[in-house]
């Protein structure tokens, strides 16, 4: 009886689990796009849309998204956002590579929009891509790539992004960051950007041997003032003369 | 330590603290690096203070006296009860007259003040151009807009959403008036003051890129991927976050900022952005009584 029971459960679960074993093994990109549409439905429908049509005033419209905006939201974890006010911030990203690549194909197939772009750093300059950040990157994200803040919002720090996330965010221009068209940074312009900030943002060269956060001259001033206030004081104590008690 | 070799000491210190001076003043005009121009300026210092220390400690006479304190009770009008400080002025005639070379002494501390003010002018030739063109500016109607390298800038580089810094082509690039920021917004969204109907062919805005607070480069701009949820377009000075409202032109929404950033009118002529006419108003910080608007 006991036995029976066992094997009915074991039917059951088994039969359970074996379409989703078919499905995941699929490398299929039409059967990805649809364990991303499921996903979708499950993930992101409360604000984007049961279809991804966006819902007004809360969420966009990912019709025409394309998988640029997609791999960069989902694969930096800025998206799913808790609340649809938020700004979305780097985070540990919520969904393993399958689930990202089905989500990423969904979103994609919604609509005829940018595709991730490819990037090849070692055919850009350091010195051009220096040029480019200080006049497209640096006013936000801080010439040191450490990012900063504009009114309402912050920029991120650059420091350890993919040269892939790169591309994305300047094509996107996800939340607040203006979006750079090929006519305004060319490919070969982001190349450079991807490398200069591989070679120089990733490890700054700190000539003072200690960049306190790199975050400009304010740390470096309160370093000083309180360097200098130490000294002053030990000073006047040393040269000040004490009047004996009588 | 004796007085004499006190003295001494002194002078040393000060001729030290001069030549520091001096050497601090040879690096700058040899175009030595910021390390080197402080540590000459350091030990110029230091040896200035360390000469001071001596000299109050060795070399000026210290004798202890005590200011006797006028007497606060009333007593009627008698409030004559100053101390008698006659005994202390002889004491310093006498500590005055105790200290030998008194020549090289002066003329050690006059070399290493002369030295020192020195060193603290030269820097002033980093000041960079002169500013007597505050106020004028290169924009008038038919100068076209073009990029650092003199490019003239297209229409159809910059997407909806994005922005750029563009110069007066044919003008010199590097004073207040000269530098724009250009930005791309919905044209369907402008909210343009009175007077501005036409300023902004196909969604382009340029305003002046020096803030009206304290003149710094406005070199932050937002852009809203999805409005709803997002801050509002606008450029953001990032000395002092004063933030301008591109599509209400540059009015300021938060920030020290007294006054919107001048809007330069544009027009396209053959897909290029050409100036329409001169900046609004005047390009720069508000000081010496610029408040206009």
């Amino acid at each position: 009886m006991r036995s029976a029971r066992l094997a009915t459960a074991l039917a059951i679960v088994t039969a359970a689990l074996a379409p989703a074993a078919t499905a995941s093994s699929t490398t299929d990109q039409a059967g990805r796009a649809d364990d991303g549409k499921a996903l979708f439905r499950e993930e992101c429908s409360s604000c984007h849309g049961f279809a991804g049509q966006g819902i007004d005033g809360v969420a966009p419209d990912l019709r025409g998204a394309g998988t640029a905006a997609a791999d960069f939201y989902l694969r930096t974890g800025r998206m799913p956002l808790a609340n649809p006010g938020d700004q979305p911030l780097r985070s540990k990203p919520r969904y393993d590579e399958e689930q990202l690549d089905a989500l990423i194909d969904y979103v994609g197939s919604l609509g005829r929009g940018p595709a991730v772009p490819s990037v090849d750093t070692a055919a850009g300059s350091v010195s051009r891509g220096q040029e480019l950040f200080t006049s497209s990157c640096s006013g936000c994200h801080a010439i040191s790539g450490v990012g900063g803040v504009a009114v309402g919002a912050y920029a991120p720090n650059l420091q350890g992004v993919t040269p892939t996330e790169v591309a994305e965010a300047i094509r996107v221009g996800p939340y607040v960051m203006p979006a750079f068209g090929r006519r305004q940074l060319s490919d070969a312009d982001v190349n450079s950007i991807a490398r200069y900030i591989e070679a120089v943002v990733d490890s700054p060269d700190d000539p003072g041997g200690w960049g306190i956060g790199h975050i400009g001259p304010v740390p470096e001033g309160m370093v000083a003032w309180l360097l200098a206030a130490v000294t002053l004081i030990v000073i006047a104590m040393l040269i000040g003369e004490r009047r004996r008690r009588r | 330590m004796s007085r004499d070799r006190a003295e001494l000491l002194v002078i040393a210190l000060l001729l030290a603290a001069a030549a520091a001076a001096v050497g601090f003043v040879v690096a700058y005009l040899d175009g030595a690096d910021t390390q080197t121009l402080g540590i000459a300026g350091g030990i110029a210092f230091a040896g200035l203070a360390a000469a001071a220390i001596v000299a109050g400690a060795s070399v000026v006479r210290s004798l202890p006296s005590t200011e006797s304190r006028p007497d606060y009770s009333y007593e009627d009008d008698d409030f004559d009860g100053q101390g008698d400080v006659s005994g202390l002025r002889d004491d310093l005639a006498a500590g005055a007259d105790g200290i030998s070379r008194r020549k090289l002494l002066a003329g050690s501390a006059g070399l290493a003040g002369a030295a020192l003010g020195g060193a603290l002018v030269v820097p002033l030739a980093s000041l960079g151009p002169s500013t007597t063109a505050l106020t004028s500016s290169p924009w008038r109607s038919g100068v076209r807009l073009v990029d650092e390298n003199g490019v003239p800038v297209e229409s159809t580089v910059l997407q909806e959403g994005s922005f750029l810094t563009a110069f007066p082509g044919g003008a010199e690039a590097n004073t207040f008036g000269a530098p724009v920021v250009v930005v791309r917004v919905d044209p369907a969204g402008l909210e343009l003051p009175p007077g501005r109907e036409g300023w902004a062919p196909e969604g382009f805005l340029a305003f002046s890129k020096i803030c009206t607070h304290a003149g710094c480069a406005v070199n932050l701009y937002r852009s809203p991927l999805y409005e709803p949820t997002s801050p509002d377009p606008a450029l953001v000075c990032p000395c002092h976050y004063s933030t301008f409202d591109v599509r209400r032109g540059a009015e300021v929404v938060f920030g020290p900022a007294g006054r919107p950033l001048p809007q330069l009118p544009l027009r396209i002529e053959d897909g290029i952005l050409v100036a329409d006419g001169g900046l609004s108003g005047r390009v720069g910080p508000a000081w010496r009584g610029v408040r206009e608007q």
